[in-house]
């Protein structure tokens, strides 16, 4: 697009700018934009507050012995960093990634139901309000794993659960509504001559995962409510005085939990495919794969749930089942990364923050991979399960997966968020601490789980100690370098730094270059032409 | 000079120091044991196959990517090429792993017909799952015990030093042969826990309600520990598991003195039961009881952890009834956390508990319990 329709779009927009200021901008904001921002904002506060009980985790784990908090607290600490740093930080930073890109990739003004944006956004602070002032109720709040198994989070939880459970249920309204819109926007609001097959696999990659969110919240809600009944209205679903059983509890909580995982992972292989490309200024490999290997694994997603659970005493033929299942996973997966690297391949590659951010994505994401295909054959898996070496998979997928992958599309779309560019000497230091920071905490868990090591636990015998000093240190060192992240993002949105052009990355191509830096708040109301 | 020499001696001793804690633990375990059961070598294979195989794997990968990484650099003037879809390559690299995957599905699935096969055991134990202890039941040999952390608390709490078997040891560990089948029949009286013994390769989750199956084959002697591997509340980190494989001979020794031991203290209860007892030796026994059951909720001032774990001093169940307190600690209660004891304390241990209930902590009620109204209630 030409400098001068740049300056029309510019006058378009004048007319719209009747908008409240202050507080109650944000409070009733439809804007797609804003309340991306507010998303985003959202989930990098939820990420300290989660990165702070992983720092209370790490601390009292770094000697054996019991240091500074109980097992009680202990396990209040494991249990509400994972549910935070799920449903808090990874799931709304996506749906903020989704609500600002989406329909600036897709040509549209803004989602297809904006006051639902607003509901949707605004029901997470009461629902993390709730879930968080557990924690200072009488007793405590959830300590249960963020698994929360029956009986232990039914018969023998803490009276703040009936908390948790109206938390969860407020969660999952919000991300079905996310969901609904993320599809009908995509659906409906596309720019003419931007077919399904067009779209930029961001777009992709979130219209599956939305498709994954409607179909498994509803379930993560009709489990929490059973519990809800076995506390308060004497049922027995999964009692077994009663006539129930546990492990139900665990086959529906797994069919929402193993879609789950793939709803923090596939938006992050959207954002990978977009900066890949852009940095290897070549064209994204096997887009038609990348595509069908994408819904390969999220329809799989739905058939490999009881791999979480090999130890309970599934039948013979469902253990055999969910092994090949979940092997059979590996198939698309490889494909996407063989596709990646394929790209990377003869292209004409620079290192900007994002293009790091999304290099070490593929490498540890694979690592991750790898060890989850280990985990995947079920004898070995007796070994592996509810160990150090499980801890040490999800967080490969999920730390520099997923929060790789957000962290590089903060870099790689910040200065057209905020209009000016980031400091790149000190994203560059950020990355490198952070990645010697998460593989100092996260590799050495391999190793204490194949010794033995149990997770949630807040004390180890003494052949675990000196891989639990390392993982802490690392820890330590992670943790505080989002520190400097943090600071980083301040910058760009103080105006702290060069103006960001309109297309400030060389390779980079789609709709969102087109509008100017910072992005306007109406956008594309007369829609581009996609040929 | 001097002074930077000494500096940097000064500086190596706190180097040192901080790696102290290392050098003594010194344990920088890579791998998963070996074990010793036919299982456990099976799934040691099986975990070292699909090791390589990733290993392997991942050279391909990260060598490509590197190699691009290097050489295909905007900064060494390398121009993108044009590419970007082959169908071929997309089927290739679709069909290899295909391949690789099923080629692994054999043994895995051996592995896991032989893991299910608990056919023909030679010896049968009932394993039930307690927060925060493992009850195990010989079956058809009268022998039933508890086995319980025996690392004391002061280790714990840092107060003293930590022994060679910290965390990892039991008051009674589970005696088994070598080379029997033993078949475990696993339980749960509370929550989900699992019994987990790495060097066996043994992990099954204990299921309130429900009975699992497993089983082992010890090729030699030894003392074999793990540890619940399943959350299952506030001291999951605190219930190991200790057994301990003997030759058959001796084996059975074990086996007769246990049924003597056993026989001696049903005797010595029926003989307690007998007796009238005192406040102090009530209390001299009832706290005994008392910090081996019941501590680890109702904590050592009885203050409990409320609510969940509520507090003993001062409530209304200890200032009221003692019929109906004697009946809490022999059926426990049914919707919370409390266990019942009927099974694991004779009357004279839960006479001299109730009695400690009552009397410790400054309350000095003067109240007293005999075995025979436990008897009674029973």
């Amino acid at each position: 697009m030409s400098d001068t329709s740049t300056i029309v779009q510019n006058d378009t927009q004048d007319a719209h700018e009747h908008h409240p200021t202050g507080l109650s901008r944000w409070l009733f904001t439809t804007n797609h934009k804003e309340i991306g921002t507010l998303y985003l904002i959202f989930s990098f506060v939820m990420l300290f507050i989660g990165g702070g009980m992983a720092f209370v985790i790490r601390a009292e784990l770094f000697q054996p012995g019991l240091q500074l908090i109980d097992p009680e607290f202990f396990n209040q600490m494991t249990t509400m960093h994972g549910l935070i740093m799920v449903f808090g930080v990874v799931m709304p930073a996506f749906v903020g990634l989704a609500n600002w890109m989406v329909p600036l990739m897709i040509g549209a003004p803004d989602m297809a139901l904006p006051r639902m944006n607003n509901w949707s956004f605004w029901i997470m602070p009461f629902a993390f309000g709730m879930l968080l002032s557990s924690l200072f109720m009488d007793g405590g709040g959830p300590n249960f794993g963020w698994t929360f198994y029956a009986p232990l989070s039914t018969t023998y939880a803490p009276p703040s659960t009936t908390f948790f459970i109206f938390g969860v249920h407020l969660m999952g309204l919000s991300s079905i509504m996310g969901a609904i819109n993320i599809i009908t926007t995509i659906m409906n609001m596309r720019a003419p001559g931007m077919t399904l097959m067009k779209m930029p696999m961001f777009v992709w990659t979130w219209l599956i995962t939305a498709f994954l969110l409607i179909a498994v919240m509803p379930v993560l809600a009709g489990c929490v409510t059973m519990m809800l009944m076995d506390i308060h209205f004497g049922t027995s679903f999964f009692n077994a005085a009663g006539g129930g059983d546990p492990v139900m509890f665990q086959h529906i909580f797994w069919f929402f939990g193993h879609p789950e995982v793939y709803i923090m992972i596939l938006p992050a292989f959207g954002v990978v495919s977009q900066i890949i490309p852009a940095f290897s200024r070549k064209k994204l490999f096997g887009y038609h794969s990348m595509v069908y290997a994408t819904a390969s694994i999220a329809i799989l997603s739905f058939v490999v749930w009881a791999h979480h659970m090999f130890t309970v005493g599934l039948p013979l033929a469902a253990e055999l089942f969910f092994m090949y299942s979940t092997m059979l996973i590996a198939v698309p997966t490889g494909v996407k990364v063989f596709n990646w690297v394929s790209t990377m391949f003869k292209g004409s590659m620079t290192f900007e923050a994002p293009m790091l951010f999304s290099v070490a994505f593929v490498v540890l994401f694979t690592i991750g991979g790898l060890s989850g295909l280990m985990l995947s054959i079920a004898p070995a898996d007796f070994q592996y399960h509810d160990t150090y070496f499980v801890v040490a998979h999800f967080h490969y997928v999920l730390v520099p997966g997923a929060i790789f992958g957000i962290i590089a599309a903060t870099y790689y779309w910040i200065p057209k968020w905020s209009g000016y560019m980031y400091n790149e000497g000190l994203a560059k230091v950020h990355f490198w601490l952070s990645f010697i920071g998460l593989n100092l905490t996260f590799f050495p868990m391999h190793f204490l789980g194949l010794a033995g090591m149990p997770r949630r636990i807040p004390d180890y015998a003494l052949q675990f100690a000196d891989f639990n000093m390392v993982t802490s240190i690392g820890a330590f060192l992670f943790g505080t370098t989002q520190l400097l992240f943090l600071y980083i993002v301040i910058q760009c949105a103080r105006g702290k730094g060069e103006p960001a052009p309109q297309k400030p990355w060389e390779g980079a191509e789609g709709l969102e270059w087109t509008v100017p830096s910072p992005a306007p708040l109406h956008t594309f109301e007369q829609p581009p032409k996609v040929d | 000079m001097l002074s930077a020499v000494l500096r940097v001696k000064h500086l190596i001793g706190i180097v040192a120091g901080l790696m102290l804690p290392v050098v003594s633990f010194a344990a920088w375990e890579l791998n998963m044991p070996k074990g010793k059961t036919p299982i456990s070598e099976t799934v040691y294979d099986l975990h070292m196959v699909i090791f390589y195989i990733c290993v392997v794997i991942a050279i391909i990968v990260f060598g490509v990517m590197f190699w691009s990484i290097f050489h295909h650099r905007k900064s060494k003037g390398h121009k993108p090429a044009n590419f970007h879809e082959s169908t071929t390559v997309e089927i290739v690299w679709t069909a290899i792993p295909l391949i690789i995957l099923i080629v692994m599905a054999i043994p895995a699935t051996q592995g896991v017909f032989a893991m299910y096969n608990t056919d023909e055991s030679d010896l049968d134990i009932q394993v039930t799952g307690y927060q925060w202890k493992w009850r195990y039941q010989y079956i058809g040999e009268d022998i039933d015990y508890f086995s319980v952390l025996s690392t004391p608390k002061e280790q714990i709490d840092n107060l003293e030093a930590k022994g060679e078997h910290y965390l990892l040891e039991v008051d009674e560990p589970l005696v088994v042969p070598v080379r029997k089948k033993i078949r475990f029949l696993l339980t749960s009286n509370d929550v989900i826990h699992a019994w987990w013994v790495p060097e066996l390769a043994v992990k099954k989750d204990a299921i309130p309600g429900f009975i699992n199956e497993t089983w082992t084959s010890i090729n030699e002697p030894g003392i074999y520990r793990g540890q619940c591997a399943e959350l299952c509340g506030k001291d999951h980190g605190f219930m190991p598991i200790v057994v301990k494989a003997v030759e058959e001979a001796e084996y059975l020794d074990w086996l007769a003195e246990k049924k003597h031991q056993r026989e001696l203290a049903l005797a010595k209860a029926a003989a307690e039961a007998e007796l009238t007892w005192d406040l102090d030796e009530l209390m001299t026994k009832g706290q005994e009881v008392y910090q081996k059951n019941c501590l680890a909720c109702h904590q050592d001032q009885g203050q409990g952890l409320p609510p969940v774990f509520p507090a003993l001093k001062g409530s209304p169940l200890i200032k009221g009834d003692i019929s109906e307190h004697i009946r809490v600690v022999l059926h426990g209660r049914t919707g919370t956390a409390m266990a019942a004891y009927s099974a694991q304390l004779s009357d004279s241990d839960i006479a001299a508990v109730v009695t400690y209930e009552r009397n410790a902590w400054g309350q000095n009620t003067g109240e007293t319990v005999q075995p025979s109204a436990v008897a009674e209630l029973r």
